[in-house]
């Protein structure tokens, strides 16, 4: 089952530039939550922030507090015991070009000191299933690469890959902008049934994709939340004149 | 910008002002060919009406294909469906114009009776919020849109009034049931249009506020909202 998550005070920077300033959130557990807003306004950096992928990039820092569940992200826990609990899709698919479809599901769990044959294949099978993949691909599972799949199931393998650790939390970084709108509607359908057992959270310029998937939307400008809230809310009747001029593309 | 959109709600905006006018005039046409017993106003309305029915088609032609192709959201979406519901009402408003004057029709073939109700100044009163409830869309003001709310029970009165008054009028003086119960009716026709106006008014309300004041929802938190707006 998915874990809440609970934002306080996060400043994030690269360098000397702050990227982030005093973001606070409550992510309810199991449920999709967008995160919309212009280029460079931070929604990529906050979700980065959450598994801690933000400190791979030099001379990036974070102060504030961030807990996945019960687990206090910067306080005492590796990266590694996070990202098992913590898992990630991007925006361009990107599959293991060499290990064959099986190979790329089952290597988080490898990774992860996984060897039993028969538990590595049960997983396999139910990951697939649950990113809709397996009638797909059920009778080449050894035989192709991940590489060898269309772009959007690709992005489904990716998101296989990802569920196959048992996360609790799914993170996902605009994870449609390289999909067409049948693969779209796919990945989407996808984040509806899979929020029953993630706590999901989206990155995304598709201002009705918010809207479409997320049962909560938050806006950000320029390093800041500006208003976070219902979706309904913010697409009819946003709190916010900055939101307003956002989702009527007033902006610019 | 969103160039084109902003381009086609200005045109939703002046296609619907021009249906507005329309309607505001079929009424008070309607209103002084009752007062003046003037045929050529009666046909004047009926004319009007095929123009009234034209733009009601072409606005929701035009509000359908904004929703279709740009996928307007918040104070845009809002805009919208109000304009969509502002619509229906202007139609059903150049409806009971019509209705009025086919009334007055009749009652011009029948001798003209001393009726003890003022049509005139109910007539005056509802174009007035008719009028209003506009105004208050092309303003944007929600607080000139609920001024017309108010006005709704000012209107109630006058209808219940003159029924009563007709009723007896016409136990009183059987010879003039017929010129009686033309005015009643036609009080009844005016009824609807302030009824019209009032629901013109909501949907102003529920654009520019985004609240759902219909059936007296949210009356206080509105008022609450448009000092907010003021201060």
């Amino acid at each position: 089952m998915g874990v809440g998550i609970k934002v306080e005070h996060l400043n994030a920077f690269y360098d000397k530039t702050q990227a982030l300033f005093d973001v606070n959130i409550t992510v309810r557990a199991n449920h999709a939550t967008a995160l919309i807003g212009p280029s460079g306004c931070g929604k990529s950096t906050f979700i980065r922030c959450l598994n801690r992928m933000h400190e791979t990039i030099p001379e990036a820092r974070v102060d504030g507090k961030v807990h996945i569940g019960d687990l206090s992200v910067y306080n005492g826990t590796s990266a590694t015991q996070l990202r098992r609990r913590v898992g990630m899709v991007f925006q361009k698919p990107n599959p293991f070009p060499t290990m064959s479809i099986y190979d790329n599901v089952a290597a988080g769990l490898k990774l992860n000191g996984f060897r039993n044959r028969k538990l590595l294949e049960e997983a396999v099978h139910k990951s697939l299933e649950s990113a809709a993949l397996w009638d797909e691909v059920k009778d080449s599972l050894h035989k192709k690469s991940g590489a060898s799949l269309s772009g959007g199931q690709q992005q489904r393998l990716c998101i296989a890959r990802a569920l196959a650790v048992q996360p609790e939390v799914l993170l996902m970084d605009e994870p449609c902008s390289a999909l067409d709108p049948i693969s779209t509607g796919k990945i989407e359908e996808l984040i509806f049934q899979l929020k029953e057992q993630y706590t999901i959270v989206i990155v995304t310029h598709n201002m009705q994709q918010a809207a479409r998937v997320a049962e909560f939307t938050g806006f950000f400008l320029l390093g800041k939340m500006i208003e976070f809230d219902k979706t309904e809310k913010i697409f009819t009747n946003p709190f916010d004149k900055r939101t307003e001029d956002y989702v009527t593309g007033r902006f610019g | 910008m969103r160039t084109r959109f902003q381009q086609q709600m200005v045109d939703l905006r002046e296609k619907l002002l021009r249906m507005g006018g329309l309607a505001e005039l079929a009424v008070d046409r309607a209103c002084q060919a009752y007062t003046e017993r003037d045929l050529t106003r009666c046909q004047l309305v009926l004319e009007n009406e095929s123009l009234i029915n034209a733009a009601e088609r072409e606005i929701d032609e035009l509000a359908f294909d904004i929703l279709a192709t740009q996928q307007p959201a918040a104070v845009d979406l809002r805009f919208i469906l109000a304009v969509t519901k502002i619509n229906a009402d202007l139609e059903r408003v150049g409806d009971q114009a019509v209705n009025i004057a086919e009334r007055v029709m009749d009652m011009i073939e029948l001798p003209a009776a001393d009726l003890p109700v003022d049509i005139g100044r109910m007539a005056t009163a509802v174009s007035a919020m008719v009028r209003r409830a506009l105004e208050s869309f092309v303003e944007g003001k929600a607080e000139l849109a609920q001024a017309v709310l108010e006005m709704d029970h000012v209107v109630d009165r006058m209808r219940d009034e003159a029924f009563i008054v007709l009723v007896r009028k016409m136990n009183e003086e059987p010879q003039v049931t017929q010129q009686a119960l033309d005015a009643l009716l036609v009080a009844r026709n005016l009824e609807r249009v302030a009824d019209h106006a009032t629901n013109i008014s909501e949907d102003v309300i529920f654009w520019v506020l985004g609240a759902d004041v219909r059936h007296h929802a949210q009356s206080a938190s509105i008022t609450r909202r448009m000092d907010s707006n003021e201060s």
